[in-house]
């Protein structure tokens, strides 16, 4: 199976790691993995702070970079998230009749990492090692914007070694909401104290999600606070094996 | 106006209140508010969360909702007419009020009408909406508040800071306090049954002496001309029930077509707002019955920009709330800041998107960003909402707004939202920026790799939070330099 990879640009800039993971993963199960040098952003920030002309010129080059791929395969279910549900509206009002077919076409093919694996590829054992106690942050998006329900659990379930900690709250959001941390850097700091305490006390070594911008903003903290604990992409987890162990994380 | 001001004397005009950033300050920094406002919140949401789940329908229940209430928003002129033709055959006198100054204008017209210098209140969103008790207030009449949160509020000169349960900032000690205070009992204990029977007691006078009560509605059933109340405290059906004289105020879009109707609507909002199977009190009448229950009925039924919304393709679902309340209970920026914050009646999500609009966006645009649009209103909202969609696209407006002044060109946000736009145009445009990025940050990065400290709007960030510096290598040259070796080795 055939896939291109859209690693999102702020995992492009800060956390090539998990790019790079996503490619050790996916080939080693098999699939012949493309990366558009082309790719920038998919808008998802200008569109949820209200730059909605902006946020559709990168739909739009979005749409235009990958209407020919087999698949695209995305390590953040936000900017997944942006795709489903923000890019109707934006081709509605400012796109054209063509892009909204080209889009309507697409829009299947596109999946975010854990959906590719589950309900693509139908994997849940990927062959990974990761010989440590993990709690799995649900994001937002994760939640209540893909679904993903039982996804991310029934990978990690397969890990060896890999012993899970349940979070409590787990589907409230750990404040980081973009352009929130820092329009209302206090509020979202509230939150992000409030999320960290449930994490911390469920005595893991790692926090993992499926959006390295939550990890961005909880792994801050920790850093911050010498919580002692480090926070991982879910791919990273899954590419490591007892041979390849995962890179070396923040 | 100094944060501690701010705290004593929350304002909820959203023309005078300081923007959201600014105004959870001191509720951020205040221990006490905090803890009542998540202990309420985590109570209310733990019965919701129960009564929802029993509910094997509840999905289906949402959608019949939803549907109800976008049926009726679609024909609202025409359920609006028949409302009014069946509550007016019925002996109710039904008046229009275009803004909230027409509104209060029409009640105190009745009011001199009725001579009347006192009224019972039954709590009402509506009339916090039009401001209404300060100006009657002014105009010489005593206005008394008989539900219990409100009593306390009223009593305690503090604001309401949630729709259903308005004092849900206030503990028990504080009430206990307040009614001893105002009400003459200085040995009053803080147990639950004594408070209320202190607050019975203050009111039972009331509601036997003042014939002239107001109220608000929870649904106006066109097909029969009805108006339905629901509530928990028996105080409402006082209200409706002794006086006189009833006055209902109601926003437009109250209306639901059949009577019928009400048998998903009181499902979905008890259970929603409460976390009960049924409310206590549901109140249902129909004009005037001779001999029984107030004989002048008047229904006020109130615009305030609702017809403005109504015209607006996405923002119209705002008005298919029956304001249960279940966004801000479920709300994780509600959860911090409580109600005050938001400087208006309308706190929380729904008040985010509600309030701006009411102000025709003059005022409250930092609502629409007071969300991390994590989506927990929507997933909870018994009419579906999507709050989320509504907030952004009402930002969209604020930046609209911004753009067409040019007076926030220079401001960092809007800066760097144009530049990174221009930078995402071109994929050599940002692989530069990424490339002067990571050697901008640099200076910034101490020798364990991470970031303690930006200047601008970075200091807003690392004001609690480190940022790991810029690794050394993009993705992008990563792969493009792994190509590379492909190629050489398999030559």
């Amino acid at each position: 199976m055939r896939a291109s990879l859209f690693i999102t640009c702020y995992n492009d800039t800060l956390f090539p790691e998990t790019g790079r993971a996503v490619v050790r993963l996916l080939e080693r199960l098999g699939v012949e993995l493309g990366f558009h040098p082309k790719q920038t952003c998919c808008g998802q920030m200008h569109a949820n702070t209200g730059f909605r002309g902006e946020a559709f010129s990168q739909a739009k080059r979005f749409i235009r970079l990958y209407q020919d791929v087999e698949n695209v395969v995305i390590p953040s279910s936000s900017c997944v998230a942006m795709i489903r549900d923000q890019y109707p509206g934006l081709i509605d009002e400012l796109g054209s009749q063509a892009l909204s077919k080209d889009f309507a076409a697409l829009l299947p093919r596109v999946f975010e990492l854990s959906e590719f694996l589950i309900d693509r590829l139908a994997v849940e054992d990927v062959g990974a090692y990761f010989p440590h106690r993990v709690t799995y942050h649900a994001s937002c998006h994760g939640v209540r914007a893909l679904h993903l329900g039982d996804r991310p659990y029934r990978l990690l379930s397969k890990v060896r070694g890999l012993q899970q900690a349940p979070l409590a709250n787990v589907d409230r959001c750990c404040g980081f909401g973009g352009t929130f941390s820092i329009k209302n850097a206090e509020v979202s700091s509230a939150m992000l104290a409030v999320k960290l305490q449930d994490i911390v006390s469920t005595g893991a070594e790692f926090c993992t999600a499926l959006d390295n911008s939550c990890l961005m903003h909880l792994g801050g903290a920790m850093h911050r606070q010498y919580a002692g604990m480090k926070t991982i992409h879910l791919a990273q987890i899954l590419a490591a094996t007892q041979e390849s162990p995962a890179e070396a994380t923040s | 106006m100094t944060p501690a001001d701010l705290a004593a004397h929350p304002i909820l005009d959203p023309t005078l209140a300081p923007p959201f950033p600014q105004a959870a300050l001191p509720v951020l920094r205040n221990p006490q508010l905090r803890k009542n406002v998540a202990h309420a919140i985590d109570v209310i949401q733990a019965k919701r969360a129960k009564l929802v789940q029993e509910k094997a329908d509840w999905q289906e229940l949402r959608a019949a909702a939803s549907a109800i209430r976008n049926h009726a928003l679609d024909n609202l002129a025409y359920y609006l007419e028949l409302f009014e033709t069946r509550c007016t055959a019925a002996g109710g006198i039904v008046h229009w009020a275009a803004d909230a100054a027409e509104a209060r204008e029409i009640v105190l017209t009745i009011l001199r009408e009725e001579n009347a210098t006192e009224v019972i209140k039954i709590k009402t969103m509506t009339s916090a909406e039009i401001q209404l008790n300060p100006f009657l207030e002014a105009a010489g009449v005593n206005v008394f508040e008989t539900d219990l949160a409100e009593i306390i509020l009223q009593l305690g000169e503090g604001e309401p800071s949630h729709i259903v349960v308005p004092a849900l900032h206030v503990n028990r000690g504080q009430v206990c306090e307040i009614f001893a205070r105002r009400l003459g009992l200085p040995d009053l204990s803080d147990d639950p049954q004594a408070l209320t029977t202190a607050a019975r007691n203050y009111l039972r006078k009331k509601f036997l002496y003042i014939p002239t009560a107001i109220g608000g509605a929870n649904f106006l059933v066109a097909e029969t001309g009805s108006v339905a109340v629901v509530e928990s405290e028996g105080n409402g059906r006082m209200c409706l029930t002794l006086p006189r004289t009833l006055i209902t105020l109601a926003g437009i879009e109250k209306v639901i077509p059949r009577f019928q109707d009400l048998e998903v609507m009181l499902q979905v909002l008890a259970r929603s707002a409460t976390g009960e199977r049924m409310n206590p009190y549901t109140s249902l009448w129909t004009g005037v019955t001779p001999g029984d229950g107030p004989q002048q009925f008047h229904v006020i039924l109130l615009d305030n920009q609702r017809s403005a919304i109504l015209g607006r393709a996405k923002e119209r679902q705002t008005l298919k709330c029956i304001r249960c309340a279940a966004c801000m209970n479920a709300c994780p920026v509600y959860r911090q800041t409580g109600g005050h914050a938001y400087g208006s009646v309308y706190p929380g999500p729904i008040g985010a998107i509600l309030t701006p609009q009411l102000m025709q966006m003059h005022h409250a645009q930092s609502l629409p960003y007071a969300s991390s649009l994590c989506g927990a209103c929507y997933e909870v909202c018994p009419v579906k909402i999507d709050i989320p969609e509504v907030l952004i696209d009402l930002r969209a407006q604020v930046v609209d707004q911004e753009r067409k002044r040019g007076a926030r060109f220079f401001d960092p946000m809007f800066l760097g939202m144009k530049i990174s736009n221009f930078l995402f145009a071109e994929a050599w445009r940002f692989r530069l920026a990424q490339l002067l990025g990571r050697f901008g940050l640099r200076w910034f990065t101490s020798k364990d790799g991470w970031i303690h400290s930006l200047p601008s709007l970075g200091a807003k960030w690392t004001q609690t939070r480190d940022l790991r510096g810029l690794p050394p290598q993009t993705f992008r040259d990563w792969w493009a330099t792994r190509a590379t070796d492909a190629g050489k080795e398999e030559k």
